[in-house]
């Protein structure tokens, strides 16, 4: 058997094959549910309803996706250019890490003007996060993926260590957990009274951003030329190993503000526990949204329903949580061999 | 100074070096075995997962410890399939199936814990491999017992590595595996499937990452912990890069890193330990792989067609 390219796939051929791997992804996660003992279709049901049931459901899921446009468009910017940043937890605990020094003591008294001065603090740190493996990469061409990864171990270390150490709250009680921000130095809500702050807006409007920088910018039109063929991008006169590195200062900057927009906006200090690897969670709302910046907004509040839903779910059904991650990777794989196979045929012989 | 020259003369630090090597050692010769095949699997972390939780659990059930092992390295080889079959035929991306191969395999370690023990607050202990004393070789000074008192999986692990080498450098299968790696148009032209190769590969070799996560909780410890693996399968990554994808160097690799492992272990209850935060040391051995990486990416001699899909009638 071989593969054959598809010169111009059909349009039933784009959005059949995704479908049924949303539907194959549906079929296995009712066995799972079976296989817990549940009723399939109900417990699928709570999910949804446990997600979108409700008001309170609807706002905790759109809080949910916050970190996760974040970091799925840090991951998006990246892959499009074939930069395999795999490090987004590392950069997001950064930009918290830095969210919080400034929104304790540096920038405390200034109100609402420092928030943009943190934000920018944050997405510095990130970057700088990053920059790290991408100069390992062009320079002694050091396969980023492991060190990306490896960074992850080495930054929730760093955060331990700081929350035991220099950054540990004074009046924390025991907790490892940083001082709290200055009251003035949260992101306010959207409308007082509802449970989703401003983060959420910012994810949009760097959502928007992000497709404005790839469909109208010489940097955009760079990067995905580069993540195609770099030899062919060398060749065409770009400067491969500078756009890399302009990536990963975007990709970078990006993870770290789900950094800020988690402490800034939500709980207020640093912990350990922060992130429940919204970083690798990322990859799966990226390559769902097929690297498109507008259709990760659609992908995070996806898979945010589906956390936010199994939990409630697990509670009602006692079906075990993590049946979440595994119809998360079951999705994801199935989703890569659909478009594999709206790009080509197979072939006998 | 006379602290880590004390650490360096315990025959216990060379039994505890050599202990935390071997579950590196089979992973290891996993990874080395789909990447000489052409293939980079990212799936390990998750096969050690699998690997740790399968075995455990199937010795719990009564499995005996050497059904473990076995249900552990079928349990890898599933998933090794898996990965094979998305990443050889039909040629997609290695890293986002890697990746996508390692999120399935935990979550699926952990979503069958809860179903098997849904209320236990700790898992059960079972009783893990004993050392085992090869009579004489143990009383060899310093470095007897730390190479001739451990577990039956330790030699099982020293073994891979000599079985791997002889296969891949002493074999004709060997030389086709690694020739997929390299040239697999020369391979076709030979007239042997590149596909069966590759995913032979990609399907042992995930057998043997496994059997390394079961190594944890069948040797190491007595009990599956979430989080146990807790970033080794990336590790050995970076040691098949350091052994510049040859058994034997990847093999000094992991005894050297796990050397290091085991010294900052016993540094931490040192002086020294008293003045530096504990989170300083655990840090060391990813900083110490990246350093590896570092040091070896100029001399490097990558499989030349490592990570690039092979396709029937394609130039």
């Amino acid at each position: 058997m071989r593969l054959e390219p598809i010169a111009n796939p059909s349009l039933a051929r784009r959005l059949g094959f995704p479908a049924l791997a949303l539907a194959a992804t549906v079929i296995i996660a009712s066995l799972l549910a079976a296989l817990a003992g549940a009723e399939p279709f109900g417990t699928l049901g709570l999910i949804v309803k446990g997600a979108a049931g409700s008001k309170f459901a609807l706002l905790e899921t759109l809080n949910r996706a916050t970190p996760l446009i974040f970091t799925g468009l840090a991951i998006a910017v990246a892959f499009r250019a074939k930069l395999w940043n795999i490090g987004a937890e590392a950069q997001l605990y950064a930009g918290a890490i830095v969210t919080v020094i400034l929104g304790t003591s540096a920038l405390s008294g200034m109100g609402g003007f420092a928030l943009p001065i943190m934000a920018l603090g944050a997405m510095v740190a990130g970057a700088v996060i990053l920059l790290g493996p991408v100069i390992l990469k062009t320079r002694f061409g050091v396969d980023e993926v492991v060190t990306t990864l490896l960074f992850n171990f080495i930054m929730i270390l760093l955060v331990s260590y700081l929350l035991e150490g220099p950054m540990k709250d004074p009046m924390g009680m025991g907790w490892p957990k940083s001082a709290p921000l200055d009251r003035d130095l949260r992101l306010p809500r959207i409308v007082t009274g509802l449970r989703l702050h401003w983060g959420f807006a910012l994810a949009l409007i760097s959502a928007m951003l992000i497709w404005l920088v790839q469909t109208r910018t010489t940097l955009g039109y760079e990067m995905r030329a580069v993540g195609q063929n770099p030899q062919a991008a060398r060749f065409a006169g770009i400067p491969v190993n500078l756009v890399l590195v302009k990536t990963a200062l975007l990709s970078g900057g990006l993870a770290a503000l789900a950094g800020f927009s988690e402490v800034a906006g939500l709980k207020g200090h640093l912990s350990l526990d922060l992130s429940p690897g919204f970083g690798y969670t990322g990859i799966i709302v990226a390559m769902l949204a097929l690297l498109h910046p507008l259709g990760v907004v659609v992908t995070a509040i996806f898979v945010a329903g589906i956390f936010v839903g199994a939990d409630s779910m697990s509670r009602a059904a006692g079906v075990p949580t993590y049946i979440a991650d595994m119809l998360l990777a079951t999705a994801l794989l199935l989703m890569v061999l659909a478009i594999g196979l709206t790009k080509f045929r197979v072939v006998r012989g | 100074m006379m602290a880590l020259f004390e650490i360096l003369l315990t025959s216990s630090f060379w039994v505890a070096a050599v202990r935390i090597a071997s579950p590196l050692i089979f992973a290891t010769m996993g990874e080395l075995i789909c990447e000489r095949a052409g293939v980079l699997n990212l799936g390990i972390e998750g096969i050690m997962v699998i690997g740790a939780f399968s075995g455990w659990m199937a010795v719990y059930l009564g499995a005996g410890l050497w059904g473990g092992v076995a249900v552990a390295m079928m349990a890898g080889m599933l998933f090794g399939l898996l990965h094979a079959t998305l990443t050889v035929p039909f040629g997609l991306s290695q890293h986002v199936v890697g990746l996508g191969v390692t999120l399935l395999a935990a979550s699926t370690s952990y979503f069958a814990y809860r179903l098997i023990l849904p209320e236990v607050t700790s898992p059960p202990k079972i009783e893990p491999f004993q050392p085992f004393e090869i009579p004489y070789l143990v009383d060899i000074p310093l470095f007897g017992p730390a190479f001739f008192a451990q577990t039956a999986l330790t030699y099982a692990a020293f073994g891979t590595v000599a079985l791997t080498a002889l296969i891949l450098y002493r074999t004709p299968l060997g030389l086709a595996i690694r020739a997929a790696g390299e040239s697999p148009n020369a391979v076709a032209a030979q007239g042997l499937s590149v596909t069966g190769l590759r995913m032979g590969a990609v399907i042992v070799g995930s057998g043997l990452m496994a059997v390394g996560g079961a190594f944890l909780t069948l040797s190491a410890f007595s009990s599956f912990f979430f989080e146990m693996v807790n970033g080794r399968g990336w590790i050995c990554i970076a040691l098949v890069v350091f052994g510049a994808w040859k058994p034997g160097k990847a093999l000094l690799g992991a005894l050297l890193f796990a050397g290091f492992d085991a010294l900052q272990i016993r540094l931490q209850q040192t002086p020294i330990g008293q003045v530096v935060p504990y989170q300083m040391f655990l840090m060391a051995p990813y900083i110490l792989s990246i350093l590896a990486l570092i040091l070896m990416s100029r001399r490097a001699s990558v499989p030349a067609a490592l990570m690039i899909p092979y396709n029937k009638g394609e130039r």
